[in-house]
C-alpha cells in the first residue's frame, strides 16, 4: 500500500471546547491562519521560522546590495555616510540575527524531535512563544528605519560611539530592545531543545546514537544558554547609558571602552560558532547519504563539535588584538585561537573521508555540501592568519576580515542551509526542488560569492578599510592591486549571487506550482525523519521506534550480511511506514494550541517600544506580558479530555476525542 | 496520559521542568556573572562622589542579609510541607518566604533612598551605576520572586492546578534558593570588601 | 542512566527532615556572623581569603542541601555547574585583561 495515495484524514471542524483552566477558551481549529497563529506545533513552528528568516534574509541581501552599488565607482552617491552607516549596520544585524539564527532554530525545530523520535518538542508552548518573540523582536528592530533612522554603531555597536552623544538618533535604542527580545526568543528556544534531546529521546536512542544533526544543534543551544546572557547585559549596560543617565561607558567619568568590547565578543564569539555549527551538522547528514557511506569518523565529528562549543568561549579577544589589551592579553588568546582551528579541521578530514571511496550522488543538496567543505575551508584558512595577532594588526579592520567572515558565513553557514533546503524540502513539502534549476542556484552562487568576498582579501590587504562609505580615484592605486578594479568586480559579483538566490525563490515557486508528488525516501537516507509521512502526521510518528543503531533507519532497511559484509535491501521506506500504520498507538497525546505564546510575544515589543516613547506604553505592555504569563500558567498543555466532549451531535468531536485519547 | 512534562516517559526519568529550571539557572549565573564583574571592574570610580567604604551600612545590610538567607530556610520548609502533602503548611511557609522576601525588599529600598541622600545617585559616578545595578537587578529578581510565591499562594488554594503542585513549589523554591545565593555573593564581594 | 520509577524514588530522597533544614540555617547565620565579624575586627591578611571562603562556603551549602543539589540527578549538576564555571572562568579572564588582580 503506498502511503502516499492515501486521502488525507478529514478532520472535523471543531467548535470552541466548554470548559478550560485558562481566562479564555481554547482555540481548536485545525484549519486557515487559526491553526498557524495558535499552533505548538515544532513543524509549523519550523515552517514559520524559516519564512521569517528567509524574508530577513532578502531584507540584508538588499541592505548588501545597496552597500555594494555605494561602493562599485569611486565616489559613490547611491548612500550618503549616515545612512551606509545604517545599512552596514542593519545588513549585519539582520543576517545574524534574522536570518541565520532563526534559519537555524526553524531546522532545528523541525527536524530535532524527528531524528530523536519524538513527538514534539518539551515545552510547545514556549516553543511558540520563542517564534513570535523572535518574529515581533526583528520586525521592532526594523521600525527605526521609519521612526527616525536604523541604528548606525556597527553590528557589535562599539561604546562610546554608541551613546547619546555620537548616536543621538533612537536607531541605537530600537536596535539594542529589538535584539534583547530576540535574545529572549534564543534563550528560551535553548532550554526548550536541550530538555528535548535530553529527555524526549526514542527507547533505545543513546547520545552517542543520535544523529549528527542533532547532536550539533545541542551544542549550539548550549551555546546560546550561556552565551546571550552575557549580551543581555551589555545591551542593559547601553541602555541604561543611553536613557538613564548610567556612566558605563563615558570616558569623562573613567569609563573603559574595553568594557563593551569584552562583553559583547564574549557573546559575539560563540555566537559565531552559534551561526555555522548548524550548517556543520547539515553537511555531516547530506554527505554521508549522497556519498552511499556513513559519516567518517561519527565520533570524532562529535567531540570535536562539542570542542568547539567549549573552547570557544576562550578566544574572544581575538577581536579586539588592536585595541589596546597589552602583550601578555594578546599572546593568549592568540594561542587559544590557534588551538580552535584543530576540531574544525578535524570535521573536515571525517566529512573527506566521509566521501573518499563514496558513490557519490552530485545532488544540489550534495553540490551545495561539498561547496561548504571548500568555501569554508578558505575562510578558516584566512581565519588562521587572523590568529596570528601580528598579521591580524595588519589585517584588522580592513576588507580582509570582510573577506574572511563572508567566506565562513556564506561560504559555510548559508551554502549549508541551502544544501538542508534540497535535502529536506520533499520530507517538509512533498515535492522534490527541481535539480535544474537548483544546479543554477548552486553555481550563481557559488560564482557570485566568490566573486564578491573573493576581490576582498586583496582590497584589505591593499588597504582599504572597513566601514567606510567612499573610495576615490586618488586612494584606489594602479596595477593588479588597484581598488577600482576589485570593487567593481566585487559590486558584480554580488549582482550574480543574487541572482542565484532569486533562482532558489523562482525554484520554490515551481516546486509549489508542480503536482508531482515526493517519494517518502528519495534520497535513500540514513535517520529517523526520513521514517514519517510527506509531511509527517501532526503526531509524526504512529509508532514509537526503538532504536538499535546509529542511523537507525538505515538499519531498518538494509542488512548486513557478516561474511561478505554487503548491504542489502530488506525493507523499503514505503514497507516500514505500512508495518507501522498497521500498528500506530491508540492513545497519543498532543500538546492543544495556545493563545498565550503570542500575546506573551506581543507584549514585548509594546513594553520596549513604550521605553522610547512613553512609559505608559511600557506598562500597558508589561500588564498585557502579566495577563499572559498568568493565563498560561493557568492553562495546561493538553487541554483535558473534557474540553472534546461530544456536546454537539454530529460536530465529530467524538472522533477527535479518539485522537487525543 | 504520557505527560512529559511531569517526568514520565523520558529517557532519563527526570522531570522536563525541573531540567529546564536548572538550566536557566545556569544562564543566569552569566547574567549576575556580568554584572558583577562590571561592578568589580567600577566600583573603585567614584568621580568625586561617595565611595563604597564611605557610604554602605554594614549592620544594616547584614540584617537584611540574614533576613534574605533565612527566607531560604523557610521556602526549603515550604517544599517540605508540599511533599507532605500539607496544603495548610505550605502556604504557611509560603506566605513567610514572601514577607521575608518583602522585607528585603524594603530594606533595599530604604538604603537606596539613604544612599541617594548622601550623593550617590544612579548618575553620579561609574561606582553609582554599577552598584544601582547590579542590586537592582537582583531586587528585581526577588521581587518577581515574591510575586510568584504569592501567585502560587492563591494558585494553590483553587481545587485543581495543572501539574504537580509539590512539584511546582519546588520550583520556585529553586528560583529563590537562587537569588539567595547570588544575593550571598554579592553581600561579600560588594559590601564586605571595602574600597 | 536513571531508574525510571521517578515518582517513588523522588520522594524518598527528599527525606532532608526539616530539623536538618534548621540544621543547615543554623550553620548559615554562624557564617554569615563570622562575615560581618570581618568588619569589626582585623583579620589580616586572613580577611580576603576568609571571607572568600565563607562565600564559598554558604554558596555551595545553599546549593546542595537546600537547592537539593547533592542529592538529585547528576544531571542538574552538570547543567548548574557548566554555566557556573563557565561564568567564574570567562568573567575572571576579562578582568586579569583589565589587571584586576595585580596590586
Amino acid at each position: 500500500m503506498a502511503i502516499i495515495e492515501r486521502p488525507a484524514p478529514t478532520v472535523p471542524a471543531l467548535v470552541t471546547p466548554t470548559t478550560t483552566y485558562g481566562l479564555l477558551k481554547r482555540p481548536v481549529s485545525t484549519t486557515g491562519w487559526r491553526s498557524w497563529v495558535f499552533t505548538v506545533d515544532h513543524k509549523k513552528l519550523g515552517i514559520m521560522y524559516g519564512a521569517t528568516a528567509m524574508f530577513f534574509f532578502i531584507v540584508g541581501g538588499v541592505e548588501a546590495l545597496l552597500i555594494r552599488l555605494q561602493l562599485a565607482a569611486p565616489n559613490g552617491k547611491v548612500l550618503n555616510a549616515d545612512l551606509y552607516n545604517q545599512m552596514f549596520t542593519m545588513h549585519a544585524t539582520t543576517m545574524v540575527f534574522l536570518f541565520v539564527m532563526p534559519m537555524a532554530a526553524g531546522f532545528a525545530n523541525y527536524f530535532v524531535p524527528l531524528q530523536i523520535g519524538a513527538r514534539d518538542v518539551a515545552f510547545p508552548r514556549l516553543n511558540a512563544f520563542g517564534f513570535w518573540a523572535l518574529l515581533f523582536g526583528g520586525i521592532f528592530l526594523n521600525l527605526a528605519w521609519f521612526l527616525g533612522g536604523a541604528a548606525d554603531g556597527g553590528w557589535f555597536m562599539y561604546a562610546p560611539n554608541s551613546g547619546p552623544v555620537f548616536s543621538p538618533s533612537n536607531g541605537v535604542d530600537f536596535w539594542a530592545l529589538g535584539l534583547q527580545i530576540a535574545g529572549i526568543a534564543s534563550l528560551t528556544g535553548a532550554i526548550n531543545l536541550i530538555i528535548t534531546v535530553l529527555n524526549m529521546r526514542a527507547p533505545g536512542m543513546t547520545l552517542m546514537k543520535m544523529p549528527i544533526f542533532t547532536w550539533m544543534i545541542t551544542v549550539v543551544q548550549f551555546l546560546l544558554l550561556f552565551a546571550v546572557p552575557v549580551i543581555t547585559v551589555a545591551l542593559f549596560l547601553l541602555s541604561f547609558q543611553r536613557n538613564f543617565g548610567a556612566q558605563f561607558f563615558d570616558v569623562a567619568a573613567g569609563a573603559d571602552p574595553l568594557l563593551w568590547q569584552h562583553l559583547f565578543w564574549i557573546f559575539g564569539h560563540p555566537e559565531v560558532y552559534i551561526l555555522i555549527l548548524p550548517s556543520f551538522g547539515i553537511v555531516s547528514e547530506v554527505l554521508p547519504v549522497f556519498s552511499r557511506k556513513p559519516l567518517f569518523g561519527y565520533p570524532f565529528v562529535v567531540f570535536s563539535g562539542a570542542a568547539i562549543g567549549f573552547v570557544g568561549w576562550g578566544v574572544w579577544a581575538h577581536h579586539m588584538f588592536a585595541s589596546g589589551l597589552g602583550p601578555v592579553s594578546v599572546a593568549v588568546f592568540s594561542l587559544t585561537t590557534m588551538a580552535i582551528a584543530v576540531p574544525t579541521g578535524v570535521k573536515i578530514i571525517n566529512w573527506t573521508l566521509t566521501m573518499w571511496g563514496g558513490k557519490l550522488w552530485f545532488t544540489t543538496a550534495m553540490k551545495f555540501a561539498i561547496g561548504l567543505i571548500v568555501l569554508f575551508t578558505v575562510g578558516g584558512l584566512s581565519g588562521v592568519t587572523h590568529a596570528v595577532a601580528p598579521s591580524d594588526t595588519q589585517q584588522t579592520d580592513t576588507y580582509y576580515i570582510v573577506a574572511h567572515f563572508h567566506y565562513v558565513l556564506f561560504g559555510g553557514a548559508v551554502l549549508g542551509i541551502f544544501s538542508g533546503f534540497y535535502y529536506w524540502w520533499p520530507k517538509v513539502f512533498g515535492k522534490m526542488l527541481n535539480e535544474k534549476l537548483g544546479s543554477w542556484n548552486f553555481w550563481l552562487m557559488v560564482i557570485g560569492l566568490n566573486l564578491t568576498f573573493g576581490p576582498m582579501h586583496i582590497l584589505g590587504l591593499q588597504g582599504q578599510p572597513r566601514r567606510m562609505y567612499q573610495w576615490t580615484e586618488a586612494r584606489a592605486g594602479e596595477g593588479f592591486f588597484n581598488l577600482a578594479f576589485w570593487n567593481l568586480v566585487a559590486s558584480i559579483g554580488s549582482f550574480v549571487l543574487s541572482v542565484g538566490v532569486l533562482m532558489f525563490l523562482i525554484n520554490v515557486w515551481v516546486t509549489a506550482r508542480n503536482p508531482k508528488k515526493a517519494p517518502l525516501d528519495p534520497w535513500n537516507a540514513r535517520s529517523l525523519e526520513w521514517m514519517t509521512t510527506n509531511p509527517p502526521k501532526e503526531h509524526n510518528f504512529d509508532v514509537i521506534p526503538t532504536v538499535h543503531h546509529l542511523d537507525d533507519f538505515f538499519h531498518q532497511k538494509y542488512e548486513e550480511d557478516s561474511a561478505t559484509h554487503t548491504m542489502t535491501q530488506v525493507r523499503t521506506a514505503e514497507e516500514i511506514m505500512a508495518e507501522q500504520e498497521r500498528n500506530a498507538d491508540k492513545h497519543i497525546h498532543m500538546p492543544s494550541p495556545s493563545y498565550w505564546p503570542i500575546v506573551l510575544a506581543f507584549g514585548l515589543p509594546i513594553i520596549t517600544l513604550g521605553l522610547i516613547y512613553s512609559h505608559l506604553i511600557s506598562v500597558v505592555g508589561g500588564v498585557i506580558v502579566l495577563f499572559a504569563a498568568y493565563g498560561w500558567a493557568l492553562e495546561s498543555s493538553t487541554a483535558p479530555d473534557s474540553d472534546f466532549e461530544n456536546n454537539t451531535p454530529g460536530s465529530g468531536l467524538d472522533k477527535l476525542a479518539a485522537n487525543h485519547d | 496520559m504520557t505527560d512529559t512534562t511531569h517526568g514520565h516517559a523520558s529517557s532519563t526519568g527526570i522531570s522536563n521542568v525541573k531540567l529546564g529550571m536548572w538550566a536557566f539557572l545556569g544562564s543566569e549565573c552569566l547574567l549576575f556573572g556580568g554584572l558583577i564583574s562590571t561592578y568589580m571592574l567600577y566600583r573603585g570610580r567614584a568621580s568625586g562622589g561617595p565611595r563604597p567604604s564611605q557610604i554602605f551600612d554594614i549592620p544594616f545590610t547584614s540584617v537584611s542579609s540574614f533576613v534574605l538567607l533565612m527566607s531560604s530556610l523557610t521556602m526549603v520548609l515550604a517544599v517540605s510541607a508540599a511533599h507532605k502533602d500539607d496544603d495548610r503548611k505550605t502556604n504557611l511557609w509560603l506566605t513567610v518566604t514572601a514577607l521575608l522576601g518583602a522585607t528585603f525588599v524594603g530594606g533595599q529600598v530604604y538604603e537606596f533612598t539613604a544612599f541617594y541622600k548622601e550623593g550617590l545617585g544612579f548618575s553620579t559616578s561609574l561606582f553609582g551605576s554599577s552598584f544601582y545595578t547590579l542590586t537592582g537587578f537582583h531586587g528585581v529578581h526577588v521581587t518577581v520572586g515574591i510575586i510568584m510565591l504569592m501567585s502560587l499562594v492563591g494558585i494553590l488554594k483553587r481545587s485543581s492546578v495543572p501539574g504537580k503542585k509539590s512539584e511546582v513549589v519546588e520550583m520556585i523554591g529553586l528560583y529563590w534558593h537562587f537569588v539567595d545565593i547570588v544575593w550571598i555573593i554579592i553581600f561579600t564581594l560588594v559590601y564586605l570588601i571595602p574600597v | 542512566m536513571t531508574t525510571n520509577t521517578a515518582e517513588a524514588t523522588h520522594d524518598q530522597q527528599h527525606g532532608m527532615s526539616n530539623a536538618g533544614y534548621i540544621r543547615i540555617a543554623v550553620i548559615l547565620a554562624a557564617i554569615t556572623g563570622l562575615e560581618v565579624s570581618t568588619y569589626y575586627v582585623d583579620f589580616g591578611v586572613l580577611f580576603l581569603p576568609a571571607l572568600l571562603i565563607m562565600m564559598l562556603i554558604k554558596f555551595v551549602m545553599v546549593v546542595s542541601y537546600f537547592m537539593h543539589l547533592k542529592f538529585d540527578n547528576k544531571i542538574f549538576s552538570f547543567l548548574f555547574y557548566a554555566g557556573l564555571i563557565l561564568a567564574v572562568g570567562v568573567y575572571a579572564a576579562f578582568l586579569a585583561t583589565f589587571k584586576f588582580f595585580i596590586q
